[in-house]
C-alpha cells in the first residue's frame, strides 16, 4: 500500500469498522489502518511483516505467538491489535540488533534449546520477561515462567539450560561463570 | 604435517552447534505461513460438525455473495474434474471434499478462497449444509456389530466395516509352545488415540502459473518427492511441471507425511484462479482431521517356563483406522511393523493376528514418532513382559536378562522373521539399573510402603527397526524406500550437499555436513546443506520413521566416497605417482613412501576444474542412491522411578534414566536432544495425552484445552547414558534414534506406576494413566481399562 492510495477490490463495501493504530514495535513507531477485529499477531505478521512471531493454536495455549507488551509477555493471538494502540511491543526481531545476539538467543544456540524452531521466538520472549524481573531464577522458576509456552521437540530440559546460560552471561557475578 | 583433528573440523562425534539455529533464534525461519506471494489469496475449509450423515444439500450462495470471496469449492466442483476422491498411502481412497455423506466430525466439505483469511472464514460460516443423520460408530466393536451401518458405502466389495484381516508368524509352533508352558500370562490393553500435534499446523501455498504451466507448491511436508509423485498422479499434471518446496517445517512427528484435502484443494483453487492460494490449517482442524496415531486394542498371552524363559507369544489386535484407511506405511505390512515386537528377546515362536476396522473418526493412523506401529509393538511387549514377571513372582530386570538375545548371538532371526544384527542389551540394562540405584530400591520401596508411600520403578527395554527400507521389503505405494544424496565440491574446496530427506527440527543442515567432514576432511562449515525442493534435491522418500540417518545419511557417505575415489586419481596425477601408491588420511592424500608429499582435498578439488589428468571427466560431483541392506536396530533401556499419591492417584516422576545405543553418534548434542524430545512425548502419552470421542462422534480433544500436552512444568528431568554398538552395515555405523524414546518410553512410566501398586492386585491401568484411573485401581485393587464401553461416553 502506498501512502497516496490503496487499491481495493471493486466490490469492497465500506461499512467494516476501521481504525488507525500506532504501536511502537521494537522501538520504532509503526502505524496501520485496520479492521478493528484484527488480531495483534496478524498485525505484526501480515501488516508489519514481522514473521518471527508464530501461531500454533489460536486458543492461548501454545505460546508460539508470545510477544512482550510493555515488557510483559502476552499471547498476541488473543489480543486485538487495537488494544496495542499506543503501547510498546517487543518481538523476536527486536531482541537484539541485526549483527549481535541477545544472551538468550546465544543461550538457546549453545545449549541446543531448539529443534524445529517454531516455539523458539515465543519461548525466548517469555524467558526475557523472566530474566528482566528475576536475573537469577532457579530451575523451578524457569519451568514455571515458561509453562505457557509449548514445545513439542526439545523436552524443555535444554530450554531450561539455555535460560540458565543466558542468566549467567547477563550476570556473571551470580552463579558460575559461563563456560564457552 | 599433522593429521586433521576430526572434532575440530566438525566431523563425526562433534557436538557442533546448529547451523539452522542462526536463523531460527533471530525469528528469520521461513515456514510456510511466513511466505507471501504477490496476489496471493487465502483459503479456509468448512468442516462437518457431525460424524456420520448423508449430505442433503449444500447452499453456497450466501458465501459467493460476500465481498472479497473469489471462489467456493464443494465436492461437486471436484467431482466434475474427477478429484472428489484421492488415493491414500494404503491403497484406499479418501474423500477430498465430501459429496455423498460425511464420515467423521471435521471432514472437509467445502472451501472458500477470498482476499484475506478473515473473509474466507466468514464465508465458510455462511455456507448452509443440510444433513440427514446416520448411526455413529466410534469404536471398532460398534462398527463390527451385525447389521452395523456401512461407513464406506462408496466402495464396492466392502460389505461391512472390516478393512483387512492379517496374520504373521508361526501359528502351529506357537500352539506347541503354549502346550509346553508352565504358566500362561495374559494381558489386554488399549493404546489410545493420540495426535502428533507439531506446534506448526499443516498448510500450503499453491502457485500455478498459466504462462509457464508450472505448479509450485510450498507445503508442510516431510516427504516432498512423494507428494510430487502423488500430485502428478492425482491431478494428472506432468511431473516436471510440479515443484514441491518444503521450507522450514515447524515439527512433523509423522503428522506431515500424508496428503491432506487442504493441499489438494489449494492446488485446484490456484489452477482455477491462476493466483497463489494459501491455506493454513487452524489447530482444531489439525487435531480433528489430520493423521492421528495408535487407537489400537491389543490382547495377548505369553507361554512361560517357571524359570522365566519365554516360550512363545500370541498377539491379537484390532486397529481403529477411522473413516479412511490412510496409514502411511510400507505396502506389505497391513498393520505396519507391529510384528517387530519382542525383537530383543530370544523367543522360539510367535503369532500375530490383526484386523483393521473403519469407524466414524478422523483417518490417519500415521506413525507418530514411530516406524509404523513400532510404538504399539514395544508397548505391548514391555507391558506383557512386566505382567509375566508379576505372574511368575520374578524380578522384572531378571526376566529381561534371562530372555535377551545375547551379544554373541547376532545376527539373530526374531520369532516374527526380522534379522537383528548387533547390540549389548544386558550391558545397557545394567548401566541403567546402576544409575537409578536398583540394588537398594526394593528395600526402599518396602520401607516406603510401611510409611504409606507408594514408590515404583518401571523398566522398558527394546530394540526397534529403524530406517526403512531395504527395497526388497519396503515400499510406499510401490515406490521403494531408498534415499539419496548429491554432493558438489566447488573448485575452492567448498561444498553443496542435497538430499532427498527433509529436516523438521532434526538438524540435518548441521549433521549432514559432519558426515562430509568425516568422509572428506572438509571442515563442516564449508559444506552447505539444502533439502526440501523437488526441483533441486535428488529423489528421496523423506524424513520419518527415524530413517534419515540410516538411509539418507548413508547415501551422503557413499556420495562422499565416490568423490574421494575420484580425488585420489587426481591426487595421483598431481603427485606423479600411480594411484596404488597414494594413501588417504583425513583431508589429505599422500605418497606412501614419502608422507610429507601430499595433496589436500581442497587442492584436488581445484585440480578437478583446472588440472585434471588426461581423459578424465572434469568436475568433482557425485550422486548416490542408497538402498540399505537391512533396517538398523538401536537398543534402549528406559527406567522410570515414580511416586504415587495413594490419596489422589497423582504420580510424580522422581527420576528418568535413559540408556540409548544408537550406534555411532554423529552429533551427540543433537542425538541427546532427540532422546529428550522422545522421552517427553512418551511421558505425554503415559500421563495425559489422548483423544477420545463421545457417543455422537464429537472429538474430545479438538483443542489444547481438551488435548493436553505437557509443559515445562510437568515434564520431568532426564538422565541420559550411552552405549555404542556400531551398526555393522551402515557406512559410519550409525543407527536411527529420533523415535526410540517415544517408542520405548511409555511402558517405562506405566510399568513404574504398576510397580508401585501391584501389591494391591493391580496389573494394568490403561494409558493415559490419569490420576482418577490410578485412584480407582488403588481403591478397588483391580485393573482399569481405557477401552470402551468405559470411555465412549467421554
Ligand atoms: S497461537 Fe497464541 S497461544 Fe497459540
Ligand atoms: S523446537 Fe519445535 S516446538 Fe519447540
Amino acid at each position: 500500500m502506498g501512502s497516496l492510495f490503496e487499491v481495493v477490490p471493486a466490490d469492497t463495501q465500506d461499512e467494516v469498522p476501521r481504525r488507525r493504530v500506532t504501536v511502537t514495535v521494537n522501538g520504532t513507531p509503526m502505524s496501520a489502518v485496520i479492521e478493528t477485529r484484527l488480531l495483534l499477531v496478524h498485525l505484526l505478521r501480515q501488516a508489519f511483516k514481522l514473521t518471527g512471531t508464530h501461531m500454533g493454536c489460536d486458543t492461548t495455549h501454545c505460546g508460539a505467538c508470545t510477544v512482550l507488551f510493555d515488557g510483559k509477555p502476552v499471547k498476541s493471538c488473543t489480543m486485538l491489535a487495537v488494544q496495542a494502540d499506543g503501547h510498546e511491543i517487543t518481538t523476536v526481531e527486536g531482541l537484539a540488533g541485526p549483527s549481535e545476539l541477545h544472551p538468550i538467543q546465544e543461550g538457546f544456540k549453545e545449549e541446543h534449546g531448539l529443534q524445529c524452531g517454531f516455539c523458539t521466538p515465543g519461548m525466548m520472549l517469555s524467558a526475557k520477561a523472566l530474566l528482566d524481573r528475576n536475573p537469577d531464577p532457579d530451575e523451578d522458576e524457569i519451568r514455571w515462567a515458561l509453562s505457557g509456552n509449548l514445545c513439542r521437540c526439545t523436552g524443555y530440559q535444554n530450554i531450561v539450560k539455555s535460560v540458565q546460560w543466558a542468566a549467567r552471561k547477563m550476570n556473571p557475578q551470580q552463579g558460575q561463570e559461563v563456560s564457552e | 604435517m599433522t593429521a586433521l583433528d576430526e572434532i575440530k573440523i566438525g566431523g563425526l562425534g562433534a557436538s557442533r552447534r546448529r547451523v539452522e539455529d542462526n536463523r531460527f533464534i533471530r525469528g528469520k525461519g521461513n515456514y510456510v505461513d511466513d511466505i507471501t506471494l504477490p496476489g496471493m489469496l487465502h483459503m479456509e475449509i468448512l468442516r462437518s460438525p457431525v460424524a456420520h450423515a448423508r449430505i442433503v444439500s449444500i447452499d453456497t450462495s450466501k458465501a459467493w455473495a460476500m465481498p472479497g470471496v473469489r471462489l467456493v469449492i464443494t465436492g461437486e466442483t471436484l467431482a466434475a474434474r474427477n478429484l472428489a476422491w484421492m488415493p491414500t498411502l494404503s491403497y484406499d481412497t479418501q474423500a477430498v471434499l465430501a459429496t455423498d455423506k460425511v464420515r467423521f466430525q471435521g471432514q472437509e466439505i467445502a472451501a472458500v478462497i477470498a482476499d484475506d483469511p478473515y473473509t474466507a472464514k466468514d464465508a465458510c460460516e455462511a455456507i448452509v449444509v443440510e444433513y440427514e443423520p446416520l448411526p455413529v460408530m466410534v469404536n471398532p466393536y460398534q462398527a463390527m456389530e451385525d447389521g452395523a451401518e456401512r461407513i464406506r458405502d462408496d466402495k464396492e466389495n466392502q460389505p461391512d466395516n472390516v478393512i483387512y484381516d492379517w496374520e504373521v508368524g508361526d501359528r502351529d509352533g506357537t500352539e506347541r509352545a503354549f502346550a509346553e508352558a508352565d504358566l500362561v500370562s495374559k494381558i489386554q490393553l488399549h493404546y489410545p488415540r493420540s495426535h502428533p500435534s507439531p506446534i506448526e499446523t499443516c498448510g500450503s501455498i499453491a502457485d500455478f502459473n498459466r504462462a509457464t504451466q508450472k505448479l509450485t507448491v510450498y507445503m508442510t511436508t516431510q516427504a516432498p518427492h512423494i507428494i510430487r509423485a502423488a500430485v502428478a498422479m492425482v491431478a494428472e499434471l506432468p511431473e516436471q511441471m510440479i515443484r514441491i518446496i518444503a521450507p522450514d517445517i515447524g515439527g512433523g512427528f509423522g503428522n506431515k507425511v500424508p496428503v491432506y484435502p487442504g493441499y489438494v484443494v489449494s492446488i485446484l483453487a490456484s489452477i482455477l484462479l491462476e493466483k497463489p492460494v494459501k491455506w493454513i490449517e487452524d489447530r482444531t482442524g489439525n487435531l480433528i482431521s489430520t493423521g492421528f496415531a495408535r487407537d489400537i486394542y491389543l490382547e495377548g498371552e505369553m507361554a512361560l517356563r517357571k524359570d522365566g524363559k519365554i516360550l512363545g507369544v500370541r498377539m491379537n489386535c484390532i486397529a481403529d483406522h477411522g473413516a479412511f484407511f490412510s496409514d502411511a506405511q510400507p505396502s506389505k505390512f497391513k498393520i505396519g511393523l507391529l510384528h517387530s515386537a519382542f525383537a530383543c528377546y530370544d523367543i522360539p515362536a510367535a503369532h500375530l493376528t490383526a484386523r483393521g476396522v473403519y469407524t466414524n473418526k478422523a483417518p490417519g493412523g500415521v506413525a507418530y514418532r514411530c516406524s509404523f506401529r513400532v510404538t504399539e509393538a514395544m508397548f505391548f511387549q514391555e507391558r506383557m513382559v512386566e505382567t509375566a514377571a508379576i505372574d511368575l513372582g520374578m524380578d522384572p530386570a531378571e526376566i529381561r536378562r534371562v530372555n535377551f538375545v545375547r551379544d554373541d548371538d547376532f545376527p539373530h532371526r526374531t520369532a516374527f522373521g526380522f534379522l537383528t544384527d548387533s547390540g549389548q542389551y544386558t550391558k545397557c540394562l545394567d548401566l541403567g539399573l546402576e544409575a537409578i540405584g536398583y540394588d537398594t530400591f526394593r528395600q526402599e520401596q518396602e520401607e516406603a510402603r510401611k510409611r504409606g508411600r507408594l514408590l515404583g520403578i518401571g523398566i522398558s527395554t527394546m530394540t526397534e527397526p529403524l530406517g526403512a527400507g531395504n527395497s526388497r521389503e519396503f515400499d510406499i505405494l510401490g515406490i521403494k524406500m531408498f534415499d539419496s544424496a548429491e554432493l558438489r565440491i566447488h573448485m575452492t574446496g567448498k561444498a553443496l550437499l542435497r538430499t532427498g530427506a527433509r529436516s523438521q527440527g532434526q538438524g540435518h543442515e548441521t549433521t549432514w555436513a559432519q558426515i562430509v567432514a568425516h568422509e572428506l576432511g572438509l571442515p563442516a562449515e564449508d559444506v552447505t546443506v539444502e533439502e526440501g525442493d523437488t526441483d533441486t534435491a535428488p529423489f528421496g522418500m523423506g524424513t520419518y520413521a527415524s530413517r534419515s540417518t540410516p538411509v539418507a545419511g548413508a547415501a551422503i557417505s557413499m556420495a562422499a566416497r565416490k568423490i574421494r575415489a575420484k580425488a585420489r586419481k587426481i591426487a595421483a596425477h598431481l603427485l606423479e605417482v600411480s594411484e596404488e601408491d597414494v594413501e588417504w588420511e583425513l583431508g589429505r592424500f599422500y605418497v606412501r613412501s614419502r608422507p610429507e608429499q601430499g595433496v589436500t582435498i581442497q587442492e584436488a578439488a581445484m585440480a578437478a576444474y583446472s588440472n585434471m589428468p588426461d581423459g578424465m571427466e572434469p568436475g568433482l560431483e557425485a550422486i548416490a542412491y542408497y538402498d540399505p541392506p537391512n533396517l538398523t536396530w538401536p537398543f534402549a533401556a528406559y527406567i522410570a522411578k515414580v511416586e504415587v499419591d495413594p490419596e489422589t492417584g497423582v504420580w510424580d516422576v522422581l527420576r528418568m534414566v535413559a540408556v540409548d545405543d544408537c550406534g555411532v553418534r554423529i552429533n551427540p548434542m543433537i542425538v541427546e536432544g532427540q532422546i529428550m524430545g522422545g522421552l517427553t512425548e512418551a511421558y505425554a502419552m503415559a500421563s495425559m495425552q489422548y483423544i477420545t470421542f463421545d457417543a455422537e462422534g464429537n472429538c474430545i480433544g479438538s483443542n489444547f484445552t481438551d488435548y493436553l500436552l505437557p509443559t515445562a512444568w510437568e515434564t520431568p528431568g532426564f538422565e541420559l547414558h550411552e552405549v555404542v554398538t556400531p551398526c555393522p552395515h551402515h557406512p559410519i555405523g550409525a543407527k536411527g534414534i529420533g523415535e526410540c524414546a517415544a517408542v520405548g518410553g511409555p511402558a517405562a512410566f506405566v510399568n513404574a506406576v504398576i510397580d508401585a501398586v501391584k501389591h494391591l492386585g493391580v496389573k494394568n491401568i490403561d494409558m493415559p494413566v490419569l490420576p482418577d484411573r490410578v485412584y480407582e485401581a488403588i481403591k478397588t485393587g483391580k485393573d482399569v481399562s481405557g477401552a470402551p464401553p468405559v470411555r465412549t461416553d467421554g
